[in-house]
């Protein structure tokens, strides 16, 4: 069956030649529902890797990577595929074994819940193993080449940038604008968290329900929860300012101009620290320490102590043999975070305005035929993007207890446009499956890599030394192309984004309709 | 329809102005209201600073030919532009130094080693954008728009980690080969043989290629390919061919540009590019993309205004301001003038 499966996804069809019984196989074999071809091929490399499991690990690991790469590429042009598979099986020709049986077991567990329920299955079990993470994240076992587990920390950053993809997939891959400033929006909502719960405004004191916070202290003082909202607000806000002027532009226009915006609103917060003699951002040493979340002493008691009085001077409680630590409630507010950016993503997606997205994306021209008002879906795109990373931007800053603006830089819009681009735009699963991979390599994975590189790699007397994460704005680059060239609607697209990738759309934008004076003109066009 | 449409418009256009041509109007008279105060302020730094942006306009002008130039045939941002001209000016200062032991005090033999340099840096920086276009580009010319424009992000990426791999992370000094001396010294005003030098290369180059797009077979075959690209074809005109050349044109200039910054300027760093690079496609958007004199113009006016921002003695921003400014120009023009200074607008040339 493998064998079978391998010539028939190598081979090309030829419908009408179907003499011998290798071509009577191969028209067999592609007379089959594409799903069943690949789960039978997948199954069958499964099986395949698994017997050869016990007599050789590194083929074992080979196979399956060989599979994956089929699964994922599809890759039929032989010099890549050789490329891939060569680069692929000397990886895991290295690696050790038990991870991949753990993951394998997984996966089979996952396979045999039936293809209805198994949506829910995945998001069930991910979350589940999410919330539990801080519990078990230093008893996991160690990753060839990834090194150990990222920590609970890590896992935090990797929840607010998942949440930040999750945002800019909105705008990037349902309503199909591209924004290459999105780091601005990150940058509103941590400046607006930072502006009204720290001690940055010390000429007055103003506190409003700032529990856990002592009560004499200068400054704004906004509980977290409430900032959390309105850092969301302030963006979208943000968001729709830069979007009234700019989304009347065609696609590229866009891009750049949104890139120009978030290169704007860093150079504010550089130099904020004497807007004509006011300090509002306190330019390059930024704005810290921010206030700490927390639910105050009343509710604390009240609930037990289960919700803490104050984040940062939180708990030492011990839960099934694990010792509660401050990044431990972050992190689980993170989730919650998490979880009502992708309710509201999930259902945007299929609302009336998320379809009137999704049409814009298509045809622009005939979606504004059928009545979609063009500049204000897209604004909304835009306001309903930012919200998301205002939100984000702002928990973010809380965390670190700090904002710089030396953390927007526009390599992290590019970062977050290639978690949305590498997961699949225009779905929410799989941009969260790129945010969370790309999150930790940035965060712990790259070096990590970079280190067993430099210690295992030895050719003939020479060690590689490399500074792997000196060199992350490249490996994302590599990722940006391979995605689109490979692989255009990401690892794990949304059915509909594939097609468009594939068949291709009309996304010639219906160009400055609002202007009587120049108005669209096919035939003029060429005047 | 068509014609009833078009041909009003070149005749009888003196249209009242819109509240939105008011509004930058208005900014434009706030701008040369500035520049009076600060001239009567202090005419002689006012005229030199001018001729710092003018020549850093040039310098401009180069790389923002580049991007009108692939915009114009492709409607493509190609990002990697600025990336090229930084490995433009990398390769002549390795090129010159390693090759051909460039140092200062060498005499007139400095002339031809300067010219072969010039003329290495500019085959190999077409070489590396004419690849970019291959490689990253070209498979994907039937894909939606969003597609080419995330490559060209990653193909920026790429080529500013290569930057960062062969010549490290801090700057790269070139030597200072050309004369610092003064040209002519009148009342303040210091004209020095750098900034001569920036002028007498650029200008020439800039004719050049403005005969070889309009006057030469390989030039007719680029316009009729950016008009239409499926014609041109049927036509027998090669659409790849063509596309490719104009990469390499666009890499040439980009690398002549970062030979001119490497050798006036006198250091380089691996991140410079981009930034430059963006500073340039404001630059060509403003003159009107797809516009070749256009973008020159745009150019030296980015370069003035850079120029003006950063050294004029009555209430200019400073340095620190210097990108926001860029980018305002660069929002406020697609806001109000989306075809640019010369460009003429179509529905899709905004």
């Amino acid at each position: 069956m493998t064998e079978a499966a391998a010539t028939a996804q190598a081979g090309v069809g030829h419908p009408g030649d179907e003499i011998g019984l290798r071509n009577r196989l191969r028209a067999r074999w592609q007379g089959l529902p594409e799903t069943h071809r690949a789960a039978i091929s997948i199954g069958a490399i499964i099986v395949a890797s698994l017997l050869l499991f016990f007599i050789d690990h590194a083929l074992a690991f080979g196979l399956l990577t060989i599979g994956a790469v089929y699964w994922i590429f599809r890759l039929p042009p032989l010099p890549y595929r050789l490329a891939a598979e060569g680069a692929l099986v000397l990886v895991f020709l290295i690696a050790g074994p038990r991870s991949l049986a753990a993951l394998l077991a997984i996966g089979f567990a996952l396979s045999w819940v039936p293809p209805k329920r198994r949506d829910y299955t995945y998001a069930a079990a991910a979350l589940l193993l999410t919330v539990f993470y801080p519990f078990y994240a230093d008893k996991m076992f160690t990753v060839p080449v990834f090194g150990v587990w990222p920590d609970v920390a890590t896992g935090v950053y990797m929840l607010v940038f998942i949440m930040m993809a999750v945002g800019l997939n909105i705008v990037v891959g349902y309503a199909g604008l591209l924004d290459l400033g999105y780091v601005a929006f990150y940058a509103v909502g941590a400046y607006t968290a930072a502006w009204f719960a720290s001690e940055q405004f010390a000429h007055t004191t103003w506190h409003f329900g700032a529990v856990g916070i002592d009560p004499t202290l200068p400054g704004v003082h906004v509980t977290i929860w409430l900032l959390l909202p309105l850092a969301g607000i302030v963006a979208a806000l943000s968001g729709i300012a830069i979007g009234l002027p700019t989304l009347r532009l065609r696609g590229d226009y866009l891009a750049i101009v949104t890139l120009g915006f978030g290169e704007i609103l860093p150079q504010i917060a550089r130099n904020g620290d004497s807007l004509f003699g006011f300090n509002l951002t306190n330019g390059p040493n930024g704005i810290t320490p921010l206030d700490s979340p927390g639910f105050g002493h009343t509710i604390s008691n009240a609930t037990g102590g289960f919700l803490p009085a104050n984040y940062l001077a939180c708990c030492s409680a011990k839960v099934l043999g694990h010792t509660i630590q401050y990044t431990d409630v972050y992190f689980w507010t993170a989730v919650l975070l998490l979880i009502f950016t992708v309710f509201c993503s999930l259902r945007l997606q299929y609302s009336r305005i998320g379809r009137a997205w999704i049409a814009i994306r298509e045809d622009e021209t005939a979606a504004a035929a059928m009545g979609i008002p063009l500049m204000r879906t897209k604004t909304w795109a835009y306001a309903s993007g930012a919200f998301f990373g205002g939100i984000a931007g702002a928990y973010y800053g809380v965390y670190k207890s700090s904002t710089f603006p030396g953390d927007f830089f526009f390599n992290i819009s590019v970062f977050i446009l290639c978690m949305v681009i590498l997961g699949g735009m225009g779905n929410v699963w799989g941009v969260m499956v790129g945010a969370a991979f790309l999150a930790y390599l940035n965060q712990e994975g790259l070096a990590n890599t970079g280190a067993w590189l430099n210690s295992n790699i030895h050719v003939a007397g020479w060690r590689p030394n490399i500074d792997v994460p000196l060199y992350a704005s490249g490996i994302y680059g590599v990722i940006l192309i391979a995605v689109m060239l490979f692989r255009p609607e990401g690892l794990i697209p949304s059915r509909r984004r594939a097609a468009e990738f594939h068949e291709g759309v009309h996304d010639q934008p219906l160009y400055d309709i609002q202007h009587d004076e120049a108005h669209y003109d096919p035939q003029g066009a060429e005047l | 329809m068509a014609a009833d449409a078009s041909a009003p418009r070149l005749v009888e256009r003196i249209p009242r102005p819109s509240l939105i041509s008011s509004i930058g109007l208005g900014f434009v008279a706030l701008l040369v209201i500035w520049l009076i105060k600060n001239f009567t302020v202090s005419p002689s730094s006012f005229i030199q600073v001018s001729l710092i942006g003018l020549t850093t306009g040039c310098l401009y002008a180069l790389v923002a030919l580049g991007y009108t130039l692939v915009y114009g045939i492709l409607e493509l941002i190609n990002f990697a532009n600025g990336d090229v001209f930084m490995l433009g000016g990398m390769f002549a200062i390795t090129y010159s130094t390693h090759f051909f032991n460039l140092h200062p005090g060498q005499g007139p033999v400095i002339v031809p080693i300067l010219i072969v340099t010039l003329v290495m840096v500019m085959v190999s920086c077409g070489l590396i954008n004419a690849t970019i276009e291959r490689v990253a580009y070209r498979p994907l010319r039937g894909a939606p728009r969003l597609a080419p424009l995330i490559t060209a992000i990653g193909a920026s990426f790429i080529i500013e980690d290569i930057g960062l791999i062969f010549w490290g992370p801090n700057y790269v000094p070139a030597p200072s080969v050309f004369p610092t001396s003064s040209v002519f010294n009148v009342g303040g005003v210091n004209f020095t043989w750098n900034m001569l030098i920036v002028f007498l290369f650029t200008i020439p180059v800039l004719l050049i290629l403005l005969f070889l797009v309009q006057r030469t077979r390989q030039g007719k075959a680029m316009r009729a390919t950016a008009q239409d690209m499926d014609a041109s074809a049927m036509m027998g005109i090669d659409v790849n061919r063509t596309i490719s050349f104009t990469f390499v044109l666009a890499g040439g200039l980009a690398g002549a540009a970062g030979f001119l910054y490497a050798f006036y300027v006198t250091a380089v760093r691996f991140d410079q590019g981009f930034q430059l690079g963006l500073i340039a496609f404001t630059a060509a958007v403003l003159g009107g993309i797809g516009n070749l004199p256009g973008a020159v113009l745009g150019a030296v006016l980015i370069g003035l205004i850079q120029a003006w921002n950063e050294g004029l003695p009555w209430h200019a921003p400073g340095s620190d301001w210097t990108e926001s400014i860029v980018f305002s120009i660069l929002i406020l023009i697609l806001v109000f003038r989306p075809e640019g200074l010369l460009g003429e607008r179509t529905p899709e040339g905004g």
